[in-house]
C-alpha cells in the first residue's frame, strides 16, 4: 500500500537523516535505497545520473539530491518537503544539544568536557584534509598536487588571500585548459586525417 | 543588514565548496570566524564537535545552528536558504541539459583543481585545533587523545558519535581542573 507522496518524501528523507553520520556524502547510499529499492521513485541509472550531476555542482550533496528527488516526485513542494524532512530533525537537536551545554559553559566540568573533544575534532579535520589530498593526487597527479597544494598554502596563509578568490582563479583555469587541450585533439585528429587522405 | 550578511556568508562559502558539505567546512569558518567575527575559533569548535556527534547533513546544521544563534528562527531559515537554495534549484534545472555536461571534460577538471586548496584550508583548521589543544590542556592529554582518535576511528572504525562522547567524558573526568 502506497501512502500520501508527501507522506513518503517525508519518511524516506527523515530516516536518511536521521541515521546518515559523517555529513552528507556518507548519506549517499542511505538515500539510494530509499529512493531506488523502498520508494522506486527512479530507477538505479537515473540515480546515477542525478548524482554525477550534483557532483558538478557546489554545496552540500544530500540537500542537492533531496530538492531534485522531492521536485521529481511532486514538484516545487516536493523538494520543499523533502529537504525540511531531510535537515530539520539534525539542526534542532543540534540547537538543544548545544544550549545546554552553552548554558553551562563556565562548569569546570563542561570546560573540561570542550578540552577533551578538541583534539579529537583536529584529527577528524585532518582525516578530512588527508582525503581531500588523496583525491586530488589521484586526480590531477603527484606533483601537480604538491605544487597546487603549495601555492594555496603560501596565498591563503602567508599572503592572506580571501579562498573564493583563490577557488575562483584555480576553476577558471582548469576550465580554459581543459578548453584547450579538447581544441589540441582535435587539430591532431584534423592533421592526422589530412595526412591520410594526402597518402 | 545582519541578516544580509548572514545569507552572504552562507551563500559564499556554499557557492565555492566542491566536494559537498565537508569542504565547505573551512569556507563557513572564514566567514564565520575571520571574516564576520560572529563566534570565536573555539566555540566553533564546539559546534563542529556537537554537530559531528549528530546525524544529518553538516553543513545545514552549521547554517541552521549559527544563523539561529545570530538572527533566531528568522536568521536560521535566512542562513539556510543560502546554503540551499542556489544548488538545489540548479540541480533541477540543469538536469534537462545533463547530458551537455556530465562528462565534460571542463568541469571534471574544474572539481579537481579546487581539491588542493580544501586540503590546505582543512589541515591548518586541523593545526589550529591541535594548537588549541597543547595550549589548554598540555601535550601528553593532546597525544593520547589523537592517538586514541586514530585507533578508534581508523583501526577499530567505532562511531564517530560514539568516540566524541567519549572524548567529552574524558575530558569532564580529567581536564575539569585546567
Amino acid at each position: 500500500m502506497r501512502l500520501n507522496p508527501y507522506v513518503e518524501l517525508s519518511i524516506g528523507f527523515a530516516r536518511t537523516g536521521l541515521t546518515g553520520f559523517g555529513g552528507g556524502p556518507s548519506t549517499i547510499p542511505l538515500i539510494e535505497y530509499e529512493v531506488v529499492k523502498k520508494y522506486k521513485w527512479m530507477s538505479e541509472d537515473e540515480f546515477g545520473d542525478v548524482l554525477a550531476l550534483a557532483n558538478t555542482l557546489p554545496g552540500p550533496i544530500a540537500t542537492k539530491m533531496a530538492a531534485y528527488i522531492g521536485y521529481k516526485v511532486k514538484g516545487g513542494l516536493g523538494a520543499i518537503v523533502a529537504i525540511l524532512a531531510h535537515i530539520l530533525p539534525s539542526i534542532i537537536a543540534l540547537i538543544g544539544l548545544l544550549g545546554v551545554l552553552y548554558a553551562y559553559r563556565h562548569s569546570p566540568i563542561v570546560s573540561g568536557m570542550v578540552l577533551g573533544v578538541t583534539p579529537v575534532i583536529g584529527f577528524m579535520l585532518a582525516e578530512m584534509a588527508y582525503s581531500f589530498y588523496k583525491k586530488g593526487h589521484k586526480g590531477l597527479g603527484l606533483s601537480k598536487m604538491i605544487i597546487f597544494t603549495v601555492i594555496s598554502f603560501v596565498t591563503m596563509q602567508i599572503i592572506g588571500i580571501h579562498p573564493g578568490i583563490l577557488i575562483g582563479a584555480f576553476l577558471l583555469s582548469a576550465f580554459f585548459i581543459a578548453r584547450q587541450k579538447k581544441k589540441a585533439a582535435k587539430t591532431t585528429e584534423v592533421i592526422i586525417e589530412r595526412k591520410e587522405k594526402s597518402l | 543588514m545582519m541578516y544580509w550578511d548572514l545569507f552572504l556568508a552562507f551563500l559564499i562559502s556554499n557557492l565555492l565548496g566542491y566536494g559537498g558539505g565537508p569542504a565547505t567546512i573551512p569556507l563557513i569558518q572564514n566567514e564565520v570566524v575571520n571574516n564576520y567575527g560572529w563566534m570565536s575559533l573555539s566555540e566553533f569548535g564546539d559546534l563542529l564537535a556537537i554537530a559531528n556527534a549528530l546525524p544529518g547533513p553538516i553543513a545545514t546544521k552549521l547554517a541552521g545552528f549559527i544563523g539561529y544563534e545570530i538572527g533566531g528562527v528568522l536568521g536560521a531559515i535566512i542562513a539556510l536558504a543560502g546554503t540551499i537554495l542556489p544548488s538545489a534549484i540548479a540541480v533541477i534545472i540543469l538536469f534537462k541539459f545533463v547530458d551537455l555536461f556530465k562528462d565534460s571534460a571542463e568541469v571534471k577538471l574544474m572539481t579537481k583543481s579546487v581539491q588542493p586548496i580544501i586540503a590546505v584550508l582543512l589541515a591548518v583548521m586541523a593545526y589550529q585545533f591541535f594548537l588549541t589543544a597543547f595550549q589548554s590542556s598540555g601535550i601528553i592529554h593532546l597525544l593520547l587523545l589523537t592517538v586514541l582518535s586514530f585507533l578508534t576511528l581508523i583501526k577499530w572504525k567505532i562511531h564517530p558519535s560514539l568516540v566524541i562522547m567519549g572524548a567529552l567524558i574524558y575530558g569532564g573526568v580529567f581536564l575539569s581542573g585546567s
